[in-house]
């Protein structure tokens, strides 16, 4: 660690792993009542473990990357973060909105109160006062980050980071709209959730997997760089008209159905140029860095984020297809398979990067991590391949066919079960992944004979 | 490693070149699209296509290549240190963009008049789209070749006239696709 603050990132790390195995917890709950509907109905629905599922891991992954901000900025811009206090401030809002929105929704208090009670949404879902928490908090993260930056240097992974994290503050504003006409609730929507996953997050993505490039495998920063600038250009090209994937079914005019198979298609472009990207340059690398496992979960996620967000993705990205598969299981595998390969493995990449460094127990080659990865992997393309399989039956008889919702998930519930199965495997791989985090003080090492200095 | 030295070889601006790939690849499925929706009902998109202007489309066509002609001659007077008459060239070649506009604005207004939407029939849904966000993009290459005439620095110039070939390409394309093909 060659900058104090840099230590900042190890509390919003800790804060992003409980909220991981909350939300995997929540998750395999979730696989319970789909084969055991009535599991917990009285005193958690399906609704709110959905919310819970699905929001921790929104929250959990933001954690990480304003973490992975404190932790290589000042490596990047080489001068200390802007203000400690103000970072430990905006960590301490998140956790207290956090919460604030878990607490509201479990318990549903203060119904029908404007500032503190439900607002009564599918999505974007906080009590008004969270949400304002949640501006001030990015507000202050912005500021912080920002200042750093402009005092000190400026590279194109700075640059291309700050560029991400600004656009997912500022996105997040749509979602104080709250209009009563659903429709456009649900476009208004997409703004905040598919200009985040497939616009600005994709930035953050590019930049953080360019500074682990940078730091593990040794290859010119003016390589990396250009790589940079041509991930994102592609990223922004197909991601920002390709939000019309969501508006084919939704009451939006029908233009959208072309405008959205187009643009949407080209988002493979991205994600396969990402993976290329980390190949490359660890095929040209000259450095044998010992940290073995934040490697292998920076090639991971370049590698499922293109199966999970660009080939799955593009499964059922056109219309034609789409008027089919909509929100059948074929949705939940791409959904599953694009947020882990995409922004779980870049978290835990980063994490694993960065953490033995924050405590000091640099270098070793965590051996349990790596095992961690290949548990929870497994778990998940495994699960990737079971909804996939059922979805295609769901598809079928009931789009197809026409059974009714309720027979048809009769009929696949097999598949269910194979799901329930592959999620215990990942939330194991989880859990070993915080325990090799956390607990082991010593790992064999074997470094590289061909060590070079880092950069 | 080659493939640094292979990029290093491209004439001008790396990211324009991905910007024109990407735009093409957009059009081309565009139009691929389009060809592919027109087979399944060929009497019903000639009979809309009837309703549009050969003749503008045509002189439309003639204005964009002079204009990339002359932002072409703009680089190479640059380059030759005629700031000048590049300069006048590249204000040359966006007002003929903006005659396009014009051209384009009262098709599209003759349109509307006859009442004809994107959703009269999937013939002009195709053909707004497509025409459309070409406009949009003669609208934003005017933009960019008065900045490159006021920031002319042969670079500049360059990536400009990139740009502008790349408009120009795109409706060399979709003139015969949309209005010709019989």
């Amino acid at each position: 660690m060659k900058y104090e603050s840099q230590k900042i990132a190890y509390a919003y790390f800790a804060v992003a792993m409980a909220l991981f195995a909350i939300q995997v917890i929540g998750g395999l709950l979730a696989g319970l009542i789909y084969v055991f509907p009535n599991f917990l109905s009285e005193l958690l629905p399906f609704n709110i473990v959905r919310m819970l599922h699905t929001n921790s891991l929104i929250v959990w992954l933001i954690l990480g990357f304003f973490g992975a901000a404190y932790f290589l900025i000042p490596e990047e811009s080489e001068r200390e973060i802007h203000s400690t206090k103000l970072a430990y401030l905006q960590l301490i809002i998140l956790v207290v909105g956090t919460l604030g929105v878990v607490v509201t929704y479990v318990f549903n208090l203060f119904e029908g109160n404007w500032l503190l009670g439900k607002e009564g949404r599918e999505f974007l879902e906080q009590p008004k006062w969270v949400k304002a928490g949640i501006v001030v908090a990015a507000l202050i993260f912005l500021y912080n980050v920002s200042m750093t930056v402009l005092k000190g240097k400026k590279t194109a992974i700075t640059n291309i980071l700050l560029l991400g994290l600004w656009g997912l503050a500022l996105l997040f504003l749509f979602a104080f709209y709250n209009p009563g006409n659903l429709a456009l609730d649900k476009q208004y929507w997409w703004y905040v959730v598919h200009l985040w996953v497939e616009g600005v997050w994709e930035l953050i993505m590019a930049s953080i997997l360019a500074y682990l490039m940078l730091k593990l495998t040794g290859v010119d920063r003016e390589i990396v760089e250009k790589w940079l600038y041509v991930i994102v250009a592609a990223a922004l090209f197909s991601g920002i008209l390709g939000t019309g994937h969501h508006y084919y079914w939704i009451g939006t005019p029908a233009y959208w159905q072309w405008i959205g198979s187009i643009f949407s298609s080209l988002e493979v472009i991205p994600f396969f140029a990402m993976m290329a990207f980390a190949f490359v340059m660890v095929w040209k690398g000259r450095r044998d860095h010992p940290n073995k496992a934040a490697l292998l979960w920076s090639l991971g996620c370049a590698t499922l984020a293109f199966f999970g967000a660009g080939v799955w993705g593009f499964l059922h990205t056109l219309h034609g297809v789409n008027y089919y598969t909509h929100g059948t299981q074929i949705t939940a595998a791409h959904g599953h398979l694009a947020f882990y390969g995409a922004y779980v493995c870049l978290n835990l990449a980063i994490f694993s990067y960065a953490m033995p460094i924050l405590k000091n127990r640099d270098p070793y080659n965590q051996v349990l991590n790596m095992g961690s990865f290949w548990l929870m992997t497994s778990g998940m393309v495994f699960m990737t391949f079971v909804l996939t399989f059922g979805g295609t039956v769901q598809t079928h008889m009931q789009r197809v066919v026409g059974d009714y919702f309720m027979d048809v998930q009769d009929q696949i519930a097999i598949f269910y079960w194979m799901r329930l199965g592959s999620g215990v495997v990942v939330v194991l791989g989880a859990l070993l992944f915080i325990y090799s985090i956390w607990v082991p003080r010593k790992e064999v090492i074997e470094s590289g004979a061909a060590e070079t200095p880092a950069e | 490693m080659s493939d640094t030295s292979l990029i290093d070889e491209l004439p001008g601006e790396l990211l324009m070149w991905v910007l024109i790939i990407s735009e093409l690849l957009v059009f081309g499925a565009g139009m691929i699209a389009f060809m592919g929706v027109r087979l399944t009902d060929p009497a019903g998109f000639a009979e809309a296509q009837a309703h549009l202007h050969r003749t503008g489309a045509a002189f439309n066509t003639a204005v964009l290549v002079t204009s990339g002609y002359l932002a072409a001659q703009a680089l190479h007077w640059r380059q030759a240190a005629r700031r000048g008459a590049a300069r006048l060239a590249l204000i040359g070649a966006a007002l003929l963009g903006v005659v396009f506009l014009i051209i384009k604005g009262t098709e599209y207004a003759d349109k509307a008049a006859q009442g004809i939407s994107f959703e009269t029939h999937p013939f002009f849904l195709f053909y707004y789209l497509l025409t459309g966000f070409h406009a949009a993009h003669v609208l934003a290459g005017v933009g960019i070749l008065l900045l490159v005439s006021w920031r002319d620095d042969a670079r500049n110039i360059e990536a400009g006239a990139q740009f502008w070939h790349m408009v120009d390409l795109v409706w060399i394309m979709l003139f015969p696709v949309i209005y010709l093909l019989g």
